[in-house]
């Protein structure tokens, strides 16, 4: 059994969006009065002349950060991620993703580990949402250390980002001599039998499931799809046509997200059975680790989905 | 543009004498020479619309001499350098009126006055709502209400940098059912924002019906009012008024101002004056002659 340590990636954004915010005078920040949960509260104390909070007004939020961006500005907008992308989708996709205005809106609480709060708050919509939209770049962090680098990242790159972050910690799957690399999946274990893509919060879960496998002969590859939009097709088509078998893990609804990503790549490019994690519906209220195992997003769910694909490969 | 291939003399369009960009004017120009301008961006707002087969001409019409004050007497722009850093920004809310804003832009040498004739055709940069793409235009529009939060963006900016350019943001009146437009009202009070201006067409139509018949939006000053906005009110086909108003904006201190200005949806043109029927449907050819020969 490997495990690996929790860190919690909102924290970690709030953290380097501060140092970013040190060395470039031009970074602003924009908030929902939530601004202790996504940790831009760290901002606003240093610098407070370039923090605005308008309220739970996101559509506002946005075009204003739209009208920053096209003022020279790099505006970073925070708030949960169910209100920062479904609530102003028509101000983002008018005002920032068809000018390609330079903003970037960094949502935490996605997912369904948001937990008690329930089905309203369970952003299981925003890759689909984000990833519709010509242009737009989108992010969904593994852990702590790969949010710092996509937040930084993001900060140095020219144009629209969305990144996805969580309210729980999740398992710390890099070491600090990473480096991400944008646009460019992330090869965490290398083996023959079956390619797991897996995004976000489940690529630490992914990762047990394929060791765990590895004991009943099934070799499993771990990438990890940070980013998807734009997406890495060359590692999913040489994956997919290496292992003969592909298994796509996401903590999101399962049409539009990384599964219906990479079916739409191997379908066009190459071929092969394909087995999806990913939730089927709307949820409820409950803890974390409830949902997850209730709605089959758990390492027993990821290995029955492997197994089936690996069944299934010629 | 050859005679060929220009769409507009397949509909016998009229060629009257344009003062056109070079036009020889003062500045500030005299309110006659302003007359003459607005006369003459009427006259290209029908064209274009004509020749376009469609577009929104009464919301056009009723915003002529807000945006001639504007571009001609109040905003401090550089046609030749349409994104200098100091200049003043004109955010129009209602893009869909965007064949006034081209008209205008236009006129003070932003583009060409040929390319008007490519307005809503395939590879023109004039869009049937305003894109950022066309020299001289802010922002990318299209759905109503999101003009002022844009403005407020600008404003804000501004005032980080202490950059003394001032915004102005062009609203609908019908547009002002929108939300959006009340979550930016409370947060350019709240901001204090006072090198914000925004001006509403109160043209009292809106794309089906009268806007008092569509929703009620009075007691209109007094809801700006309760939004912490200084409120001017005037007649917004009046270049004095105009002038004078956008000169008090610019002095007052802590607050943003609204300049409601009453308008006539369709203005200028006798048949098309506030009858709802002209918000958005095209002149016939007939119609179209007929309002010209008013225009001369």
């Amino acid at each position: 059994m490997i495990s690996f340590p929790m860190a919690s990636t909102r924290e970690a954004y709030g953290k380097e969006l501060l140092d970013i915010g040190r060395s470039n005078p031009d970074v602003v920040v924009l908030g929902g009065d939530l601004n202790k949960s996504t940790f831009t509260h760290l901002f606003a104390q240093e610098f407070p002349d370039r923090f605005f909070d308008f309220g739970p007004a996101e559509q506002n939020i946005m075009s204003v950060a739209a009208g920053l961006a096209a003022s020279g500005k790099i505006p970073f907008v925070s708030t949960f991620a169910v209100f920062g992308m479904c609530r102003p989708f028509d101000q983002i996709r008018l005002n920032i993703a068809q000018p390609r205005l330079n903003v970037k809106i960094v949502c935490t609480h996605a997912g369904i580990i948001t937990g008690e709060d329930g089905m309203s708050a369970h952003s299981i919509e925003d890759i689909s949402l984000a990833c519709s939209l010509p242009g737009f770049n989108v992010i969904a962090p593994s852990d702590s250390i790969e949010t710092i680098q996509a937040v930084r990242a993001a900060s140095e790159m020219d144009g629209p980002f969305y990144i996805r972050l969580y309210r729980t910690a999740i398992p710390v799957v890099h070491d600090n001599d990473y480096v991400f690399s944008f646009g460019k999946g992330d090869l965490i274990r290398n083996g023959t039998k079956v390619t797991v893509f897996a995004t976000g919060s489940m690529v630490g879960s992914s990762l047990v499931a394929a060791h765990e496998l590895a004991t009943e002969g099934i070799d499993c590859r771990v990438i990890n799809m940070h980013t998807l939009s734009p997406l890495d097709e060359e590692i999913i088509t040489i994956s997919a046509k290496e292992t003969g078998a592909v298994v796509t893990v996401e903590e999101h609804y399962a049409h539009g997200g990384l599964g219906s990503l990479v079916a739409q790549t191997v379908g066009k490019y190459c071929p092969v059975p394909l087995e999806m994690v990913a939730l089927k519906g709307y949820t409820e209220s409950g803890k974390p680790d409830e949902l997850i195992e209730k709605y089959e997003l758990g390492i027993k769910d990821i290995k029955f989905a492997i197994r089936n694909a690996y069944a299934r490969r010629s | 543009m050859g005679s060929d291939s220009d769409p507009s003399t397949k509909k016998n369009v009229s060629r009257t004498e344009s003062p056109g960009a070079s036009t020889r004017i003062s500045y500030p120009p005299r309110i006659d020479e302003l007359k003459v301008i607005a006369k003459e961006l009427r006259r290209k707002v029908l064209r274009m619309i004509f020749v376009a087969g469609s577009g929104h001409q009464g919301g056009s019409l009723s915003e002529i001499e807000i945006l001639a004050s504007l571009y001609f007497g109040v905003m401090r722009i550089d046609p030749q350098n349409p994104d200098w850093v100091a200049r003043d920004r004109f955010i129009l809310s209602k893009s869909h009126a965007c064949p006034g804003l081209y008209a205008v832009l236009a006129q003070r040498g932003f583009f060409p006055e040929d390319e008007l004739d490519t307005f809503r055709k395939i590879n023109s940069r004039l869009q049937g709502h305003a894109h950022i793409k066309t020299p001289g235009v802010e922002m990318s529009g299209g759905s109503l209400g999101q003009g002022l939060s844009f403005g407020l963006g600008c404003a804000l900016s501004a005032r980080i940098d202490s950059d003394s350019y001032h915004t102005y943001v062009l609203l609908g009146d019908g547009e002002c059912d929108e939300g959006q437009i009340w979550e930016a009202a409370m947060a350019a009070a709240h901001y204090g924002l006072d090198n914000l201006t925004v001006i509403v067409d109160r043209n009292r139509i809106q794309n089906d019906r009268f806007t008092d018949e569509v929703m009620k939006l009075e007691p209109f000053a007094d809801k700006w009012k309760a939004f912490g906005w200084n409120v001017l009110k005037i007649d917004g086909h009046d270049f004095a008024s105009l002038i004078d108003a956008f000169a008090s904006a610019r002095k007052h201190s802590s607050q943003p101002t609204v300049i409601i200005a009453d308008t006539v949806k369709g203005k200028g043109i006798s048949f098309m004056e506030n009858n709802p029927a002209f918000h958005a449907s095209p002149p016939t050819e007939e119609d179209y002659n007929k309002a010209m020969l008013e225009l001369e």
